[in-house]
């Protein structure tokens, strides 16, 4: 199999519009999220950032634009074809949402039990290798439920690392975590952009993670781009709002 | 005018779900080892209680046959009235509502929990189908366990009937079942165990519906466990009634 092998592909929005009522989430939105970068997403509570994020894995339809994945328009597949364009993709969401019903080993060979046909020490191999790399792998048999919120995140990043995707969103790595672990969850994912050749797009408000991370970092703000670019050049952007935003090292 | 029309497009939204759950039914990739994994959940797992209301039940109904047809004189029929009762409409209620409890609660709030959490999607994310992961594999076995839940029940309704019995008459049990079984046929078991199918495909479609559309974190959850029940409850009840006339007009006989 080489689900993500195939290096990394980048993503582009092209006037992605979404509203839930009469709430404009995303606005208008033409933006290009280059392969093999890492690409921060910051904005305030509420500005369309997870929106973002589920529309890149097709999890939302926008109401109107296009998402393209590489070259491939995943708004026009059908659900068999969106299935297939998934397996490029690698989500760890805001609370790690393991399968609570099965091990934590068993999360992360799911993916791998479903779009392969490794044997299964192959398979037992690679959940090792997986955990190993973010440090769990004496959690292999524990429920997630008596994981810590730091170790879920990591099980979570296994997960989304189990079929080394050519894409990987990553939504809140910080959030409920200390300052320590958030860091060691950072480092983890500066390492799969750099070993892997991934693309990253990691949605925060934190900005010190925000700076570990990003290669280039962008702003929304009411459903529109306000600002992009390098942190020091977000520092000194025109938009009041951005250098306020900048300059907070709380974060959280 | 919007009261009206929100209920409205609710019900047809939770149609589209149920007819989309038959289509899929039929459709490969058929999630067979998850749909095994709910029939032990389900079916299984409910044996205990349903054995033990059976019996319970079988006890009481017992107890009321013979106080009614003592009055006649008729005491030799109490078997066979029990027998009829169970096995037509008691034992087929009884259990529906039993797994609308024990099962509509358990979807309704596990499905809730997982939609909260985003398990849902995750799903999704990894590429699965979570319609046919969670929905269809639930429906299936919910469908496939309740006909032999409720033979279950029947059984051990009869059991309890001749427990109760034979405690005042001192009836043997060999007896008991042979008078049992002279006046019931397949046309009254049958009938009356395809009907539970149903009821399965209404508790686990219903708890699904309103499992996966749970919203607002964990009092959403309790409110949508609650609500499968009480839903799951009254759309078997009275489907139900629709039921009986159907089973009536197909099967003239079983109305005898």
């Amino acid at each position: 199999m080489s689900a993500g092998a195939n290096g990394a592909a980048g993503v582009r929005l092209e006037h992605v519009s979404k509203a839930f009522g009469t709430l404009r989430v995303l606005d208008d939105v033409s933006l290009e999220l280059p392969a093999g970068e890492a690409t921060v997403v910051l904005g305030r509570s509420g500005t369309g950032k997870s929106v973002l994020l589920k529309h890149i894995v097709g999890l939302l339809h926008p109401d109107a634009g296009r998402v393209f994945l590489g070259d491939q328009d995943i708004t026009s597949l059908d659900p068999a074809a969106l299935a297939i364009a998934r397996r490029q993709i690698g989500f760890l969401f805001q609370n790690a949402a393991l399968f609570d019903s099965i091990t934590v080993g068993e999360n992360v060979a799911f993916p791998m039990r479903r779009h392969t046909r490794l044997p299964e020490t192959e398979i037992r191999a690679r959940v090792h290798e997986k955990l190993a790399a973010v440090g769990l792998e004496q959690a292999v048999a524990r429920m997630p439920a008596a994981l810590s919120g730091g170790m879920r995140k990591r099980a979570g990043l296994a997960r989304a690392m189990a079929l080394d995707p050519a894409v990987l969103l990553v939504d809140e790595p910080s959030a409920g975590l200390d300052p320590i672990t958030s860091e060691e969850i950072d480092d983890l994912l500066v390492r799969v952009k750099r070993d892997q050749g991934a693309t990253l797009v990691v949605v925060t408000h934190n900005i010190p993670s925000a700076r570990r991370i990003g290669d280039n970092l962008l702003f929304l703000h009411e459903g529109r781009v306000l600002a992009r670019g390098t942190a020091a050049e977000l520092e000194r952007s025109e938009h009041e709002l951005v250098r306020q935003f900048m300059q907070s090292e709380a974060g959280g | 005018m919007d009261l009206l029309i929100a209920p409205l497009s609710r019900a047809g939204h939770a149609v589209a779900f149920a007819g989309r759950a038959i289509l899929e039914m039929f459709r490969p990739p058929f999630e067979l080892k998850e749909t095994a994994r709910q029939l032990y959940e389900v079916g299984w797992r409910s044996l205990p209680l349903i054995a033990v209301s059976g019996f319970a039940v079988g006890i009481v109904l017992s107890m009321h046959t013979r106080s009614s047809l003592e009055r006649f004189g008729a005491e030799a029929l109490i078997p066979a009235a029990l027998m009829l009762a169970l096995v037509r409409e008691t034992g087929p209620l009884i259990v529906g509502l039993l797994v609308a409890g024990r099962v509509g609660a358990g979807f309704g709030a596990e499905l809730g929990a997982m939609k909260v959490t985003e398990q849902i999607d995750a799903l999704e994310a990894v590429a699965v189908d979570s319609f046919k992961f969670l929905v269809v594999t639930r429906t299936v076995a919910c469908m496939l366990a309740m006909p032999v839940l409720t033979t279950v029940a029947n059984f051990t309704g009869i059991v309890g009937g001749w427990a109760a019995e034979t405690a005042i008459s001192g009836m043997s049990f060999e007896a008991y079942f042979r008078s049992a079984f002279s006046v019931v046929g397949f046309a009254d078991y049958i009938p009356g165990t395809i009907k539970t199918i149903v009821f399965g495909f209404i508790i686990a479609i219903t708890a699904s519906y309103l499992g996966v559309h749970t919203r607002g974190g964990t009092q959403g959850v309790g409110y949508s466990a609650t609500r499968s029940v009480v839903a799951a409850s009254i759309l078997l009840i009275t489907a139900n009634v629709v039921l009986v006339r159907l089973i009536f007009f197909l099967f003239p006989e079983s109305a005898g």
